[in-house]
């Protein structure tokens, strides 16, 4: 491809994901009423959508990969565990996932 | 709220102070993107790197395209035949969780004014996901200002990690093996604190249970599709028995 050929491929991909982050607010302008089914599913999606992003992140977990998700599965528990404990974000972020890192690079290798 | 920016009278000191408590709000709630962002983005900019672009091509396209996944996939497009109606709808597909997040700051978004272009413009799943669980703000904090520099700060670090990879991914000498994994940690953590902060939990089971389900039906290049179908129609039927969301 040329330049002009990839900055064009560029810009299809920039066009898709700016049709997917606008058509909501433009199929329903702030200036009219929204129906009210509409309204629903904005108060009712996100804890799906939560739910969505949470499979979405473990998706390239193999479970026929020599160790079958166990580092993902502990990992995720010692955040659930962690995150009921303290109900600290950061605490549980950073030690999920440093504990993850350790595991990965010397333990599960 | 944007609205009173507008309003005569308000002096640019109280403007300023507004602007800082905000800055200082969002910050902290960033921290967890910044460690993920950096390094997804400087993986980011090795991989195109790899590919042989030069550096320029992922510091453009970070900020311009900024959906991380997607960015991936555009680069490996990027060495194949020229197809940009091909390239728009893969697009279109891959991002479609998008339109989930637009329907869900239809009301968020509605009093933001001029902010709201570039709010929407910027909204990935993280920023997202931040800004629609906003709570217990400090009161000199402005909400908008607060989802504009959440939004900033998260599309900065993604191209400064790209950047960052692009020129210098071959000088790093330490593992950063398994930090993708903040990524999960923090998707887990917006999870509980939205499970913990609602009355009844039928929708994230709903979600959780569709979401994984597919998982396992469609594998992982084509479950976010079919999901999204399937939690519509079940959340349109739970709004049914309930007697909402009709018309």
């Amino acid at each position: 491809m040329t330049m002009i050929e990839r900055l064009i491929m560029i810009g299809a991909v920039v066009a898709g994901t700016m049709t997917t982050r606008f058509l909501p607010f433009l199929l329903f302008p702030s200036g009219k009423e929204t129906p009210a089914a509409v309204r629903y599913l904005g108060r009712t999606l996100p804890p799906a959508v939560f739910a969505l992003l949470v499979v979405y992140s473990l998706k390239d977990v193999s479970v026929t990969h020599r160790w079958q998700g166990i580092p993902e599965l502990l990992c995720s528990l010692l955040v659930v565990g962690l995150h009921l404990w303290k109900k600290s974000m950061l605490l549980s972020i950073a030690a999920g996932t440093i504990v993850y890192m350790v595991l990965v690079q010397l333990v599960f290798v | 709220m944007s609205r009173q920016l507008s309003k005569e009278g308000e002096s640019h000191t109280c403007r300023g102070s507004k602007i800082r408590a905000s800055f200082y709000a969002a910050f902290p709630r960033t921290i967890p993107i910044l460690a993920g962002f950096l390094f997804l983005g400087i993986a980011y900019g090795i991989y195109m790197s790899g590919l042989g672009f030069s550096p320029f091509y992922p510091m453009v396209m970070s900020v311009a395209i900024f959906a991380g996944s997607m960015e991936f996939v555009a680069g490996n497009m990027l060495i194949g035949s020229f197809d940009p109606l091909q390239a728009f709808l893969l697009t279109l597909m891959v991002n479609a969780r998008h339109l989930f997040y637009g329907l869900s700051m239809l009301e968020k978004f509605r009093d933001k004014g001029r902010l709201r272009p570039y709010l929407i413009f910027g909204m990935c799943d993280e920023t997202f996901s931040i800004n629609y669980t906003l709570r217990d703000l400090p009161k000199e904090a402005d909400e908008g200002y607060v989802m504009l520099f959440v939004t900033i700060l998260n599309q900065f670090y993604w191209f400064a990690g790209a950047t960052i990879g692009a020129w210098f991914g071959s000088a790093l000498t330490f593992s950063t093996k398994g930090i993708e994994f903040v990524m999960t940690a923090m998707f887990i953590v917006i999870f509980m604190e939205q499970w913990m902060k609602e009355k009844e939990h039928r929708f994230s089971i709903t979600g959780l249970v569709i979401s994984a389900g597919c998982l396992v039906i469609f594998g992982k290049n084509g479950f976010i599709i079919p999901s999204m179908l399937a939690i519509l129609g079940v959340l349109l039927i739970l709004g049914r028995f309930d007697g909402e969301g009709k018309r």
